[in-house]
């Protein structure tokens, strides 16, 4: 598992796409953050990272798919994953090994972004006037939501040979889990199991999260939600032996 | 012994790919995987390397079943699968590391130089598996499946697409693996059995039609060429008749 780990990240970083990701999350949300009148700090007004945690999930649909779709697809396609099943591994280190490549990557991403809350730190006109309590319950559930994602990722992945295919089916699958259900629970004949209905969705724990209070039942939401689409992976690389 | 295959069958859906085939196989010789394509060849490989399951039989190797002691099994096989598939994004120390590393090797990297040395890479051994020529990366395939130093090594159609120069280059290092080794190789190219290979088996439509050292298939035959022997047993009568 270990090796396969090394192996990803090192493959990463050597086709750019790493570096690729970073930027492009660093750059949207610095333009979100600090430029764009609409959702600009210095024109809000209020020492917070708000638009910057309201901004990362949707970057995370379109972001998180492209650093999982060769993950599976890419070997299927070229044989190579001949070469790993055949040898003293099993399919868990396989994708174990996967996941926990994908999700460095995505902390990766994050970690540059510490720096837009030391500037607000010290920027703000009472220094260190930022609430940092929600912005580590923020990072935590941005955390939780890439790995929830990156398991939906790794899943699409292993679905399909195409990388295309395994992209787009898991943009809309992270799109539909993060806000679908809040958007279905606002149709009229569904009231009744509306409150239901946004408690599937992640978008819900995500606030939750995010305002600094980490309830176990939210903990557990991403935990199995992860679990889940791990185990649906596993059994689509292990429907060969069928 | 080191493989022992009994009454194995695979089916995919109604088709049956291998129909009960049993055969065994013994240190120190290379023994002949020969059948027209699709003749399942390469699924009975993929069934001794644990990538899928038979249907029904069993496959021993080095004493371990394919089916329930898998894990076992995959650290005493070296495989190289039909095309090679590598990371062409790797560099060849690079690959037989993370290959070394997946297989718990002890000393990697005199191991990794010894198999560098073995597989006549030693000019490639800083270079990317993508610049890297075709005959290079079939050897690069083959360091990676000696590189734990396998009991048995399993190779599907190791000198396909290759110029004659590196068709003997790979034969001769196959033939020098052999002497320690269990070498299975499939192909359909006649002169490789005849170069290398001292035990035959004829695979057609998922059966054995022969089983046999190449001296006692020649003499069951009346001394024909194996090229005859091949056609006589998995050919029409009428695709017979054309080539002749």
């Amino acid at each position: 598992m270990i090796s396969i780990l090394f192996k990803e990240i090192s493959g990463f970083f050597t086709s750019w796409v790493a570096y690729l990701i970073m930027a492009a999350f660093m750059l949207v949300t610095g333009l979100f953050l600090w430029v764009f009148p609409d959702s600009s700090i210095l024109d809000y007004g209020y020492a917070g990272l708000d638009s910057f945690f309201n901004i990362a999930p949707y970057l995370f649909i379109f972001l998180v798919p492209a650093i999982t779709m060769r993950a599976i697809a890419e070997e299927k396609k070229d044989g190579t994953f001949e070469l790993l099943a055949t040898r003293p591994l099993s399919d868990w280190d396989i994708l174990f090994g996967k996941f926990l490549a994908c999700l460095v990557i995505v902390l990766l991403t994050l970690l540059p972004t510490l720096i837009y809350y030391f500037s607000i730190y010290h920027l703000g006109i009472t220094r260190g006037n930022i609430d940092t309590g929600a912005v580590i319950g923020s990072y935590i559930g941005l955390v939780l939501l890439g790995s929830a994602f990156t398991s939906i990722g790794l899943f699409t992945s292993s679905l399909s040979n195409n990388q295309i295919i395994a992209f787009t089916v898991a943009v809309f699958l992270c799109f539909f889990s993060f806000s679908g259900f809040d958007s279905i629970s606002s149709i009229i004949s569904l009231q009744r199991i509306a409150s239901f209905l946004t408690e599937l969705g992640i978008n819900q724990h995500y606030q939750s999260v995010s305002r600094g209070v980490l309830d176990t039942r939210d903990l557990i939401y991403f935990l199995s939600f992860t679990a889940l689409f791990l185990f649906l992976s596993k059994t689509i690389l292990g429907a060969r032996k069928w | 012994m080191s493989i022992e295959v009994a009454d194995l069958c695979k089916t995919y859906g109604n088709q049956k790919a291998i129909d009960g085939i049993s055969f065994k196989a013994l240190p120190g010789s290379v023994l002949g995987f020969l059948g027209p394509n699709g003749a399942g060849k390469s699924t009975t490989m993929k069934i001794l390397t644990c990538f899928i399951p038979q249907t029904s039989g069993t496959a021993h190797i080095c004493g371990f079943d394919a089916r329930t002691d898998s894990m076992e099994v995959r650290r005493h096989i070296g495989y190289l699968p039909e095309h090679n598939p590598l990371y062409l994004d790797m560099y060849v120390r690079e690959t037989l590391a993370f290959i070394g590393a997946i297989q718990k090797i002890d000393q990697t990297e005199k191991r990794i130089n010894d198999v560098i040395e073995r597989c006549g890479l030693g000019d490639e051994q800083n270079k990317k598996l993508g610049a890297l020529s075709k005959g290079y990366r079939q050897r690069v395939g083959l360091a990676q499946a000696i590189l734990a130093d396998p009991k048995v090594l399993i190779l599907d159609e190791p000198t396909s697409g290759l110029d004659p120069n590196q068709v003997i280059a790979i034969r001769a290092l196959i033939k020098d693996l052999s002497k320690i080794k269990t070498v299975v190789l499939s192909t359909h190219i006649m002169q490789e059995v005849d170069a290398i290979c001292e035990q035959v088996i004829i695979i057609n439509k998922g059966k054995i039609v022969a089983d046999d050292t190449l001296k006692g298939l020649r003499l069951k035959h009346n001394n024909k060429s194996l090229e005859n022997i091949f056609i006589e047993l998995t050919g029409s009568h009428v695709n017979q008749a054309q080539i002749i």
